[in-house]
């Protein structure tokens, strides 16, 4: 007797703009997720794992969202390939827990462990490794959809390979992922060996890039989005390799834990004005002060990989209203004046990104919806104001104009025109779509504002 | 190593139960209705917390199956079972029950009748070994028959008192009994329905019952404050309590 039950939530990505009311379900059992599909008593469907897209993607007004986390079991794992087989509703987060102490890290991860696997496969998730190694979609070997039509199919890049390469990336909306065959990656040690420089204003940050970015596997900088003139774009390169156990001091006498970091948590909305332009320039001064050009520091992975995971809920940091994470492509001609002009746009409005993060994308794949083209990737985390989304789209107009395109997963502003311009792939999307799910059954907030479907 | 039979173990508290025995390096043997959710689970846990795992498709309702399915789980386990945990619950459709008679007995045979048999069962055997302990969830809505789902409460009152006599009767022959009286917990039971509160996850519940089982309780309401809160409803005149909208 699988319960159909859902719950009426008001729900929000992690950026909390917007929030919308849908119907909640959450499945515990494969046969009540066929069941609620088979119900066919909502208008629409739309997976969602843990909430960690930032706009509207796992949104849907008025209907369902599929809740996975229950269905979270890992079902096989082969020592010897570090293949891992596992129900999508897994979090990168237990896949570290269990396997990071075994000598096996994730191929591939974005900035936050509190993602489903289906999530990461959904968002193609690319990581501070792009410009070696892809997205995540390098390292899954196939996956099973559970298609609107209520068929499973097993897909991979050469078995159902349109639909491997429509889903990948494709948000959700062709169907939910089961189950998926991950290759880890492994490692000798939870630790890394990081090198910090700095770098005075954008072009010098980028020729850094360009000129040793293939020395590292993972490559980011921090940038200060509020410095202007001659300081434009200034940045902290953080560039690193795995450590080897034999790199590890002494005093760590487990190579593969993790030392125990304290969690805070931020416990309620903090002030809309907490965050503007005056706290968040003191904070980049401080941190671009702080930073010095140095080698080989040990860093463990939770402190490399996830700096925010460690501040529960931080995204209460912005106040009730919300923010936007707004993340661009350029591609690598248009990189340099792409970015410029964002980030004097940016300095101009005094609009404060506490966070603002840039990253050289390696070569596209061949998901239709997927968000990396091989150039730089500017992420910035913007409060929602009156204005914002208005300023937001005329950036749009700019990244468009440059060849480049906006994060589905982050996006919760962006206008449809500037998907049909950016997303060129968008109608062989639709063509497979429409073969999957004639009848339209899956769709989501973001895929009807971007009218990546129709109605 | 010893093993635990969990029953009812593709339930939301007998996962978490299933995982926290795994936690603590204990071998499972897995017993319910699906047979792929089961395998699903159990190897979950084999491959999360590195122990032995077993299933075995069992269907409380099938009660001439009970002593089969039971003798194979028994030598599956050989002589290292050390106890059994019974997640059986089936909260049902309160109204539907009332009209429909079909509906209130699988609420009955489901959390009572089928869970005499199986306890029977276990009592035997783990009687006729001198150890081991026995553990099942009742509800605290065997505390008190309210409008909402007195069938449910009905039933699970009844498992309650048989609970406490076989207590009784094992505490003489070296076998623990413990009841559990989980409040609301966030599964699959309850998500979704109106009117719930102070909802605890399965993870702490499971963590609860575990230290209950360990430490020989007889019985616990989980979370602890469900206690403070049952004896007060309890405690309500029943002249009063009628005309309550519980």
């Amino acid at each position: 007797m699988p319960t159909l039950a859902y719950a009426h939530e008001n729900l929000a990505g992690w950026g909390r703009f917007p929030v919308e009311p849908c119907h909640l379900y959450r499945p515990e059992k494969q046969a009540e997720l066929s069941a609620i599909l088979q119900s066919t008593r909502e208008p629409s469907y739309i997976p969602r794992g843990l909430g960690r897209s930032y706009g509207d993607a796992a949104l849907n007004l008025d209907a369902a969202a599929l809740c996975s986390v229950r269905l979270n079991r890992f079902l096989l794992f082969d020592r010897d390939t570090g293949i891992l087989e596992c129900e999508c509703g897994a979090s990168l987060a237990e896949i570290i827990d269990s396997f990071l102490p075994r000598g096996f890290f994730l191929p591939v991860t974005p900035g936050t462990k509190f993602v489903t696997l289906g999530g990461a496969i959904a968002a193609d998730v690319h990581g501070k490794n792009h410009h070696r190694d892809g997205t995540i979609a390098n390292f899954i070997r196939d996956f099973r959809l559970l298609t609107p039509a209520g068929e499973v199919l097993t897909c991979s890049p050469t078995d159902h390979g349109e639909i491997f390469w429509a889903t990948v990336g494709g948000m959700g909306l062709t169907g939910v992922i089961l189950s998926a065959r991950i290759a880890l990656r492994r490692v000798e040690s939870a630790y890394l060996l990081v090198d910090y420089e700095k770098a005075r204003n954008l072009q010098e940050a980028l020729e850094r890039m360009a000129a040793s970015d293939e020395n590292y596997q993972y490559s980011v900088a921090w940038i200060d989005c509020l410095a202007r003139g001659g300081s434009l774009g200034r940045s902290v390169l953080m560039r690193a390799n795995h450590a080897a156990a034999a790199d590890l001091p002494s005093k760590v006498q487990e190579p593969l834990r993790v030392p125990h970091r304290s969690h805070f948590n931020i416990p309620v909305d903090l002030p809309a004005l907490a965050l503007n332009s005056h706290s968040v320039g003191a904070f980049n001064h401080f941190y671009y002060a702080r930073h010095r050009t140095v080698q080989h520091q040990l860093v463990d992975a939770d402190t490399f990989f996830y700096p925010l995971d460690s501040i529960r809920n931080w995204n209460r940091l912005y106040g009730k209203r919300g923010f936007v994470q707004y993340q661009v492509v350029f591609p690598t001609e248009t990189t340099g004046d792409g970015l410029a002009v964002v980030l004097k746009r940016l300095a101009q409005s005094r609009r404060a990104s506490f966070l603002a993060v840039l990253k050289r994308f390696g070569d596209a794949n061949r998901g239709l919806l997927s968000f990396p083209i091989k150039g730089h990737t500017l992420s910035l985390d913007l409060p929602m104001a009156r204005d914002l989304p208005a300023f937001l789209q005329r950036l749009d107009e700019v990244v468009a104009t440059c060849g480049g395109r906006v994060y589905l997963a982050k996006d919760a502003v962006s206008r449809p025109e500037t998907f049909a311009a950016t997303y060129p792939q968008a109608e062989q999307f639709r063509a497979i779509k429409q073969k999957l799910d004639p009848k339209g059954l899956f769709s989501s907030s973001l895929a009807r504002r971007l009218r990546i479907v129709n109605g | 190593m010893s093993s635990v039979l969990i029953l009812g173990a593709t339930s939301g508290i007998a996962r978490a139960v299933a995982a926290e025995f795994a936690r603590h390096k204990y071998d499972l043997i897995l017993a319910g209705r699906d047979r792929p959710e089961l395998d699903a689970t159990a190897a979950d846990l084999a491959i999360r917390f590195d122990v032995r795992t077993h299933v075995c498709v069992f269907d409380v309702l099938a009660l001439d199956t009970h002593s089969t399915v039971l003798s194979s789980c028994f030598s599956e386990a050989g002589n290292d079972l050390a106890g059994a945990v019974l997640a059986i619950g089936y909260l049902g459709d309160e109204s539907l029950a009332e009209n429909d008679l079909a509906e209130a007995r699988r609420i009955l045979d489901t959390n009572l009748t089928g869970c005499v048999s199986v306890l029977n069962i276990l009592a035997r055997h783990f009687e006729s070994r001198g150890s081991g302990f026995i553990c099942a969830l009742s509800s605290v809505a065997g505390d008190r028959g309210r409008q909402s789902n007195y069938h449910y409460g009905a039933a699970k009152a009844g498992l309650s008192v048989y609970l406490q006599g076989l207590r009784n009767q094992l505490y003489h022959r070296g076998v623990q009994v413990t009841t559990v009286k989980p409040g609301f917990v966030d599964t699959g039971m309850t998500f979704g329905r109106p009117g719930l509160f102070l909802v605890a996850s399965p993870d702490y519940v499971a963590r609860r019952i575990f230290q209950a089982i360990r430490s020989r309780r007889d019985v616990v309401y989980i979370p602890w404050f469900w206690r403070v809160i049952m004896w007060a409803i309890r405690n309500i005149p029943e002249w009063l309590f009628k005309r309550l909208r519980l």
